[in-house]
């Protein structure tokens, strides 16, 4: 299959990423290779075809946002927002992530080799986020569907606010935030956690993790709940 | 016989100015519910607005336009900056952010057939993109939100422009709400929510923090969308002068200022009445900040907050806006506080309705119950039904093009051929407060309080 570089050290990324909206046709699978990405933002950003896009080095802010359908892979780390407000398709940072990685996702699959930063996969809404190392503070923060297996440890107020998404974590939270509480594992959680640690290449035992879900106690006003959660 | 003299017993019934009734009545509230009041609608208070405004026309020494007969353009391009498409607009009118979920489909749809019959644009709100509005509004501003409910790449590309909204008039520094009655099935899905939670959103972006992110932020939306769309950055009225700064820094390509009286479907009482600075001195600020800059003509300034009249709009022009947004007023022109909804051509009375809600016409703020009397503020499928789509477009048109009259009206008298070129010049203030606010002087005289060190 043919394969296309584009080399940000001597083209404009505006001219890649407009190629790459508009010059590829429907169901394109073409593996696309970006070099000398050296932190530039909005790298392959709203893509909508299957391609394979592979960014060798690191990536700025908003790798990948609001990808659809296609892979992209980043060979380094990636800054804020990483994959935010992903539809579908898969993202991997080989490296470390930034703040915020999979923000807001609908769907698809990030996965996170290292550690990420603050608010990992916060207000998460369907996507399935899988990091290798650990998460900063106020990660799945009104996280309300979909899953994110955290392989270390987290910040503090882990999954504040959770509305629907179910968070696994194999470490430790320094602390839970508002409304979060950790549940007994089911054979689902298992079942789920065992594809999703598949799908990222990693071998943990699903055993080992533990699961954090909403108490559902915010869900509406009341009175008498403490104000300064 | 002794005779005393006639005497009356009167009841004692001196009013506090600081414990009035309507103190009274938040104090008792309060001390039997234990919880704020959440309220839809805008600031109720009196407040230094447009009204304080008026306008100085053609005379002797300045020339009006013949009034019916000669041409008066109204025609409002936003979004020169960067974006490839700039909008065009046929008024400078357009139909402020609302989302589907405080306002029924049915609502949207109405806007939408409106909006494009008077050649301007409408705005999606904190819940999605709807087929009913894309589908029929020609002109569709997408809304880029805190919460990002319902936000996908798809309706990015479907939009015509795209707005980031920081604040908003009546909650700055606040976040959405919409109270589990209004959070029916639809409006879950869009939302990705459970059905009849209580949904408060944040009040942050997810994503970036500070003006500086905000511009790779901007960046990544143009680049989403190859920079063919204008961006606009939105935000409620308080530290105005610094805000439109940071937002044209940020590489927005219109700035939305949305002041104190801005309406909302759902939001604390004390927020909507406590938080932010009135619309005239927010306008002030904003048309300073662009002049600081040099960015006046380059950014585009839509106003909005309280806008109810031609006139409002003529004055927000005058002071340097290049067009307005309306939320309330649109509401109003649908129905909303009136005694009778309109189905099938005739009208029925609503009075029982706004009986149970324990309010009246003219009176109503009860947008947060999800049981809008007219039927424009719920998700109930009776209720809804209240409001006809082919009803709403018509109403509102109509109210569009009055105001649209009355701003050419004005403009001629002002002897303008053009909206736009309506100035501060042509205004003179009623009140120190909206000389002060306004920078325009007393009536009358030539002060403008504050400034030449008086």
């Amino acid at each position: 299959m043919e394969s296309l570089n584009f080399d940000l050290a001597s083209s404009s990324l505006s001219d890649m990423n407009r190629f790459l909206h508009r010059d590829l046709a429907d169901g394109d699978r073409r593996h696309v290779s970006v070099l000398n990405p050296d932190g530039a933002h909005n790298i392959a950003v709203g893509l909508n075809h299957p391609v394979t896009v592979e960014v060798h080095g690191h990536a700025g802010y908003y790798a990948a946002g609001m990808n659809k359908h296609a892979t992209v892979v980043i060979h380094g780390s990636a800054g804020t927002g990483v994959a935010e407000n992903m539809m579908s398709g898969t993202v991997h940072v080989k490296g470390f992530a930034s703040n915020g990685a999979g923000a807001t996702a609908h769907g698809g699959l990030l996965v996170i080799d290292g550690d990420a930063g603050l608010r990992c996969g916060i207000s998460l809404k369907g996507g399935d986020i899988v990091v290798g190392g650990s998460v900063g503070s106020f990660s799945g923060f009104m996280a309300q569907a979909g899953r994110m297996v955290i392989c270390g440890n987290a910040g503090d107020a882990l999954g504040d606010s959770l509305y629907e998404a179910v968070i696994y974590i194999r470490g430790t939270a320094k602390s839970l935030g508002a409304d979060a509480q950790f549940e007994d594992m089911t054979d689902a959680d298992y079942a789920a956690l065992a594809e999703l640690l598949s799908k990222a290449g990693l071998d943990h035992d699903p055993k080992s993790f533990r699961r954090i879900a909403s108490a559902r106690s915010l869900y509406h006003w009341n009175a008498d709940a403490d104000q300064e959660y | 016989m002794d005779t005393k003299p006639v005497t009356f017993k009167r009841p004692s019934l001196e009013q506090s100015a600081g414990f009035d009734r309507t103190v009274i009545d938040y104090i008792q509230n309060a001390a039997a519910h234990g919880l704020y009041e959440i309220r839809g609608l805008g600031a109720k208070r009196k407040l230094p607005h447009f009204d304080d405004l008026v306008f100085l026309a053609g005379s002797l020494s300045r020339y009006p336009l013949e009034g019916y007969r000669e041409k008066c353009v109204t025609k409002t391009v936003l979004g020169t900056r960067f974006a490839k498409k700039p909008i065009e607009l046929d008024i400078p009118i357009t139909i402020a952010g609302m989302s589907f979920g405080a306002l029924s489909a049915n609502v949207k749809e109405s806007l939408g057939r409106a909006a494009t019959e008077m050649g301007t644009s409408t705005t999606t709100g904190d819940g999605g993109m709807t087929q009913e509005e894309r589908g029929s509004s020609k002109t569709l501003v997408y809304q880029c939100l805190p919460s990002r409910y319902g936000f996908n790449p798809d309706d990015l590309r479907r939009a015509d422009a795209i707005e980031v909204v920081i604040g908003q008039g009546a909650k700055p520094g606040g976040g959405g709400m919409l109270l589990g009655q209004k959070v029916n099935p639809r409006v879950a899905k869009m939302r990705t929510l459970p059905q009849g939670v209580d949904q408060r959103s944040a009040c942050r972006h997810p994503d970036w923090t500070g003006p500086d992110d905000l511009a790779i932020k901007i960046q990544e939306l143009r680049e989403l969308t190859d920079w063919e769309k204008p961006i606009y950055v939105k935000v409620g009225a308080t530290r105005t002068f610094n805000d439109v700064k940071l937002a044209v820094h940020s590489g927005a390509d219109v700035v939305v200022v949305d002041g104190m009286q801005g309406g909302t479907a759902a939001t604390q009482t004390c927020f909507i009445e406590h938080v932010g600075i009135p619309t005239l001195a927010a306008v002030r600020q904003a048309v300073d900040a662009l002049e600081d800059l040099n960015m006046k003509g380059k950014v585009q300034l839509i106003v909005s907050g309280g806008i109810r009249s031609g006139p409002d709009v003529a004055k927000a022009l005058a002071m340097g806006a290049d067009a307005v947004a309306i939320g309330q007023g649109i509401l109003i022109a649908l129905g909303c506080n009136a005694e009778t909804y309109i189905q099938n051509g005739e009208h029925h009375s609503a009075i029982e309705s706004y009986d149970a809600l324990g309010t009246a016409p003219g009176f109503c703020h009860h947008c947060h119950t999800g049981k809008c009397p007219v039927g424009v503020t719920t998700q109930d499928a009776i209720l809804e039904q209240r409001l006809q789509p082919d009803v709403g477009a018509r109403r509102v048109k109509n109210y569009l093009q009055t105001m649209n009259m009355e701003l050419t009206t004005i403009a001629r008298a002002c002897g303008k051929q053009n909206v736009h070129h309506l100035e501060r010049e042509d205004l003179v203030a009623l009140t120190l407060e909206a000389a002060a606010m306004a920078r325009i002087p007393l009536a009358g005289t030539s002060w403008i309080p504050g400034h030449n060190g008086f």
